[in-house]
């Protein structure tokens, strides 16, 4: 027993110490450049543009796991459910031509991508599930970029313990081919669960990047003064900016 | 001539930094779900293959549940552990470490030699016949080395959405990332039983000398 505990005494001090380190300016860079490393090597391997694995029929599990919120808690939300969203408006803003405001009949009018994909919780699961929505290439398409626009930060309808959920990407993801913002999951419109009406799907990155109940999308040149600063509701909260990894 | 090379004693060093932090940081990653699952997909407990158990503060990275630190560690320790794997095994061909000291000879596997083997380590009789290493002893760097590491390294990019979309051909050679999570928690277990026996059997078998000598090299002639 005196040497488990020992061991246990060695292990101790080990995460003490390095509880502390993280905590250091020096180690948080150390980490920024690894994540900008596993990014760069994604990108490089995968030849442009990677795509993510699609998956047929058969493969789609029975149920669809809702993670973090799982509604909207304002009375503006459940009255906009009970009318099927049609007043719901998806605005499209920033560093663009034409600045947009989106309903979901017009949102389900353009060009519709279907694919099955399997979305990757930071946590560990997954779940496959079909989605169905336009690409969101044609919604900026539609807007047009602007030459300094270099991130798209995703504004949504839910709080998580009292602050607005959000979430950026790069243009690289924002135009790949599988990035869609989802009215649809496995054929019938999006659960309130999984982020109804309306949900980004970017099929190369972790569950916490595609952001639900979807309000706005804002292009932006830099999110450094967007909420925390760092880019998402979880990025503000210690998480990596690339969930690739 | 020196018994460890400095290529082995600098990478066993830094695997061994790399590996316990990798450890430490993936218990609590993994109290994050404690769910293990077969094939692409899984969340729910119906589903489950094995419920594992909270490991505590004491032993984890940071030392309370924290998962943005906790992968913060594991990702960045993963480049140091990956690349130093990958130096190790391109110098340690060629340099003829694995051909001269590691690679099993015919003999050594034939059934009484290795009964003998066994017998020898069971009585904590730990000389050499020959060579740097016994049988036991090469077994278990073979199943470390070539199998037990490298499956760490490739059943963690194969949980990584965007190494699936680059490389989904090694998501698919685990069977899908659930059972690639499911391999990367065996394998890691596996290695956690591999770093206590071999902990006991330097402590068993001179301590203080097979660690100097994993320091400064040693010599050759004083290694029996």
């Amino acid at each position: 027993m005196k040497r488990r505990n020992i061991l246990a005494g060695l292990a101790a001090l080990l995460t003490t110490g390095c509880t502390k380190i993280g905590k250091t300016e020096w180690f948080g860079a150390l980490v920024d450049g690894a994540e900008t490393l596993s990014r760069t090597a994604h990108r490089t391997l995968g030849g442009q543009p990677a795509m993510a694995r699609e998956y047929s029929v058969a493969d789609i599990s029975p149920h669809f796991r809702g993670n973090g919120s799982l509604g909207v808690g304002t009375s503006a939300y459940a009255e906009d459910l009970e009318n099927g969203f049609t007043a719901w408006r998806l605005q499209v803003r920033g560093l663009v031509e034409r600045e947009l405001s989106l309903s979901m009949d017009e949102i389900r009018a353009l060009p519709q991508r279907t694919q099955i994909t399997r979305h990757d919780c930071v946590e560990g699961w997954s779940a496959i599930g079909q989605w169905t929505g336009p690409q969101l290439s044609a919604i900026l398409d539609l807007a047009g970029l602007r030459s300094e626009a270099r991130y798209l930060v995703f504004r949504c309808a839910d709080t998580l313990g009292g602050a607005y959920y959000y979430e950026s990407c790069d243009l690289d993801d924002a135009l790949h081919p599988q990035t869609i913002i989802a009215h649809q999951l496995n054929g019938d419109p999006l659960p309130v669960d999984n982020g109804a009406p309306l949900r980004l799907r970017i099929e190369r990155q972790l569950g916490y990047k595609h952001a639900k109940y979807l309000t706005a999308i804002e292009v932006v040149d830099s999110f450094a003064d967007i909420e925390g600063g760092q880019g998402g509701y979880w990025e503000d909260r210690g998480y990596q900016w690339y969930a690739g990894v | 001539m020196k018994r460890h090379g400095l290529g082995t004693r600098i990478w066993h060093w830094v695997n061994v930094i790399s590996v316990v932090i990798l450890f430490m940081s993936g218990l609590n990653i993994s109290n994050a779900h404690r769910r293990l699952y077969w094939g692409e997909w899984g969340f729910d407990p119906s589903q489950a293959w094995l419920f594992i158990p909270r490991f505590p503060g004491w032993a984890t990275i940071p030392n309370y549940y924290s998962l943005a630190g906790a992968r913060d560690w594991h990702t960045l320790f993963a480049w140091v552990f990956s690349i130093s794997l990958l130096l190790f095994l391109i110098g340690a061909a060629l340099s003829g470490h694995f051909r001269r000291d590691i690679s099993l000879r015919r003999e050594e596997l034939r059934l009484p030699a290795l009964r003998d083997d066994v017998r020898a380590h069971l009585r904590l009789n730990f000389s050499l016949s020959g060579g740097k290493y016994n049988t036991l002893q090469k077994i278990a760097y073979c199943v470390v080395i070539f199998i037990l590491l490298p499956l760490m390294v490739l059943t963690g990019l194969a949980m990584s959405p965007g190494m699936d979309a680059a490389w989904s051909w090694l998501t698919q050679i685990f069977g899908g990332r659930q059972s690639a999570r499911s391999i990367h928690f065996i394998a890691a277990w596996s290695l956690f039983a591999f770093f206590v026996l071999h902990v006991a059997l330097v402590l068993l078998n001179k301590p203080l000398k097979n660690l100097r000598d994993m320091i400064t090299g040693g010599r050759i002639d004083e290694a029996a």
